[in-house]
């Protein structure tokens, strides 16, 4: 019922206006107010918070279900749970929670989670953003770049990872601040020109003596390196699954075309070199399939799940590549162009194997799990 | 107030058919099944009416069909039904429209009502049947193919327009009163997912027949499904081909006036 019921969503509501916003690079609040009617954040939080308190694969299914439509609605959504809500819900306190919670899961606002900047992608360590406490009050000063749901209308708030001071061994001391947009000395700038995910919202910024109260405080100080890292472990699953989403469209729109076009008298699916490209197609998506849905079980389970989550990450998006590349190939000189759709995807598959950790870093998250390291 | 809206378990309109091997019905395997479209703007207007009047006014879904019901039953709820009764019972496979209008008349006289929604016609059968025959039983007047539905303020009677050939006709009904909802009628809303959660905790009461005090299956009425037969294949097509498009039309304007004599 549930995949139904987004699927139902997503064909009707997004799927008619996904072209245009794409074309125009426009991030849509009206449809954003829509998603978010149906629920669409705050899935796993519990009733009490306003949330839906379902599952993780549900929410899962959720994203592919979205993505399987457009990609952009679908990092609207998916970073809109793991990485805005995400956070406040797991380390908030009780306080935090009540305060914004409820308003994120109504979607009345975005939150947003400021890890990447200029000088610091793979190498999050390396960021060098700062928060001072002073007079009862953080200070921070830095910049974030690539962050989504920072910086529209709707963003309302940012998790922002900052330099809290050094540790007893001599490392950064890593923390959250819960930064409001809005906070004097907080500047969002919309990044605009991108290739893929157009109509979701990309910012960039800007923290110049932004000072918040000390009890914006995230969980506890020192574990902000910690909580990044769970966060992005969660987060995988939901980029995995626009992989797999983002996919399952694509197969569909080009299985559709081959059988209905005609060419040397016959239908072009009936051409093994087609034929066969399907069949690896449908084949590869149900191996990521069960890999991702197997790693949800795990989470739900309350069992390790960091390899599965990386290797799902991995493996879902470059399926996705595999196959966008395989279904504008089936559609020919039609599948260049925007109108058949599957351009889109095209597209729209590259962020996944860079965001939330590039491939080459799954596959080193993987080959530490897998004992690559311990020699 | 009370409002009863019914609901029946029908293919998907994107489903191929295919008539099972016995010729008595459809293949399921395979099928995806959801809630009857017309009867989607019913659950819709129910929900509306409750929303505007308020009070403790509670919407309750009907619903006669096989066990698998249950999943159309539950994204009815999921949409915020409040609750909903399940005819079930292996002596009601394939019925008629006058056996399931009997056993739907004593289920909703059990549960009260002052308003009744339903589709104009299952997409399945397109009888189009049950609601007249249960408004009869309930010795209601019924309004069909609503595109309007207004209810007067001193909740009295209900203002309707019906969809009509060509146009609309406006009608006035006094409560209780049985609806049949034509497209138009309203935007269905989607079952949300806070809303599918809700749904788990919502009761769904299962009766069969005896139950609802029946000793056997109601009468079929006056009419009996004989055989179902596959839809007819089309006819030969013939190609009209010549050099020039004017020719081809020439030839074509000939072939329906002298071969098919249609012009
Ligand atoms: C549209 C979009 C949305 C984003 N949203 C967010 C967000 O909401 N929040 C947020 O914090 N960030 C966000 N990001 C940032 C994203 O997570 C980073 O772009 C990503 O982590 C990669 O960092 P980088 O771009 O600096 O690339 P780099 O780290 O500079 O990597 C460049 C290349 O070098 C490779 N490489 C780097 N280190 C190694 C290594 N040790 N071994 C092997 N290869 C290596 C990489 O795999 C990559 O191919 C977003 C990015 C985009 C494009
Ligand atoms: C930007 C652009 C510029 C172009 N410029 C020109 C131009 O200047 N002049 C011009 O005449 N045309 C031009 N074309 C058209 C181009 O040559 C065709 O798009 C191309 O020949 C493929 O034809 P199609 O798009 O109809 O694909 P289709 O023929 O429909 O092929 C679809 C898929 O089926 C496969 N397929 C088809 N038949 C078989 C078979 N028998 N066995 C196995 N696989 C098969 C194809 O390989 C392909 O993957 C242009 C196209 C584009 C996009």
């Amino acid at each position: 019922m549930l995949r139904d019921s987004i699927r139902d969503f997503a064909e009707n509501e997004i799927a008619p206006v996904a072209l245009e916003l794409d074309e125009k690079e426009e991030f849509s609040i009206e449809l954003t107010r829509k998603m978010a009617e149906m629920g669409l954040f705050g899935i796993i939080v519990p009733e009490k918070y306003g949330g839906s308190g379902m599952d993780y694969l549900s929410y899962i299914i959720a994203v592919e279900e979205i993505a399987r439509i457009d990609g952009s609605q679908g990092a609207t959504v998916a970073a809109g749970n793991s990485l805005g809500i995400g956070p406040l819900y797991y380390y908030g306190n009780e306080k935090q929670k009540e305060e914004w919670l409820p308003r994120l899961c109504r979607g009345e606002i975005l939150a947003s989670f400021g890890l990447t900047e200029a000088d610091a992608g793979s190498d999050a360590g390396a960021s060098k953003t700062t928060a001072r406490l002073e007079d009862g009050e953080w200070v921070v000063d830095g910049s974030k770049i690539f962050i989504t749901n920072s910086s529209s209308k709707l963003s309302g708030i940012c998790t922002v990872q900052a330099i809290t001071g050094q540790r007893s061994d001599g490392k950064k001391e890593m923390s959250c601040i819960l930064v409001p947009n809005g906070t004097p000395g907080f500047e969002a700038k919309k990044m605009t020109d991108k290739m893929m995910w157009r109509a979701s919202d990309t910012g960039e910024l800007f923290f110049e003596d932004c000072r918040v109260p000390e009890e914006n405080l995230l969980g506890k100080r020192g574990e902000g390196f910690k909580q990044m890292l769970e966060t992005l472990d969660n987060g995988r699953l939901a980029i995995a699954a626009m992989g797999l989403g983002g996919a399952q469209g694509a197969y569909e729109i080009a299985l559709k075309y081959a059988r209905e076009r005609e060419q040397f008298g016959r239908a072009i699916s009936t051409f093994q070199a087609n034929g066969f490209k399907l069949a690896d197609m449908a084949t590869e998506i149900e191996a990521a399939r069960t890999l991702l849905y197997k790693a949800c079980s795990l989470k739900d389970a309350g069992k390790p799940f960091s390899k599965q989550a990386a290797m799902s990450k991995l493996f879902c998006s470059e399926v996705m590549g595999r196959v966008v590349d395989s279904a504008v190939q089936i559609m020919g000189g039609y599948g260049l162009m925007k109108e058949y759709k599957v351009e889109r995807f095209f597209r729209d598959y590259k962020i996944l194997t860079i965001g939330e950790g590039t491939s080459e870093i799954q596959r080193l998250v993987i080959s530490r799990h897998i004992g690559c390291f311990d020699v | 107030m009370k409002i009863i809206v019914l609901l029946k378990r029908v293919p998907d309109t994107e489903a191929k058919i295919l008539i099972n091997q016995d010729g008595n019905g459809i293949r399921e395997d395979g099928v995806k099944f959801i809630i009857n479209t017309y009867d989607e703007y019913g659950i819709e207007e129910g929900l509306r009416l409750k929303e505007k009047v308020g009070g403790d006014s509670k919407v309750t879904a009907v619903c006669a069909g096989p066990e698998e019901s249950t999943e159309v039953i539950r994204t009815a709820l999921a949409m915020g039904v409040d609750d909903a009764v399940h005819i079930c019972d292996p002596a009601l496979a394939k019925p008629s429209p006058f056996t399931i209008a009997e056993v739907l008349a004593k289920a909703i006289s059990e549960e009260g009502f002052d308003i009744i929604f339903c589709g104009k016609q299952g997409i399945d059968d397109d009888m189009a049947q049950t609601q007249s025959i249960l408004a009869e039983k309930l010795d209601i007047p019924q309004v069909n193919n609503a595109t309007v539905f207004e209810l007067a303020d001193d909740l009295s009677k209900a203002v309707l327009n019906r969809r009509i050939e060509g146009g609309d006709e406006k009608v006035e009904a006094s409560l209780p009163v049985i609806i049949s909802c034509e497209k138009g009628l309203n935007d269905p809303r989607y079952a949300s997912l806070p809303g599918i959660m809700k749904a788990k905790k919502k009761e769904i009461r299962v009766k069969n027949l005896a139950d609802l005090g029946f000793n056997e299956a109601p009468s079929s009425g006056r009419s009996r499904v004989l055989k179902w037969l596959p839809m007819p294949k089309g006819g030969e097509c013939k190609m009209v081909e010549a050099e020039e498009t004017v020719d081809a039309v020439k030839e074509l304007a000939r072939l329906l006036r002298e071969e098919a004599k249609v012009v």
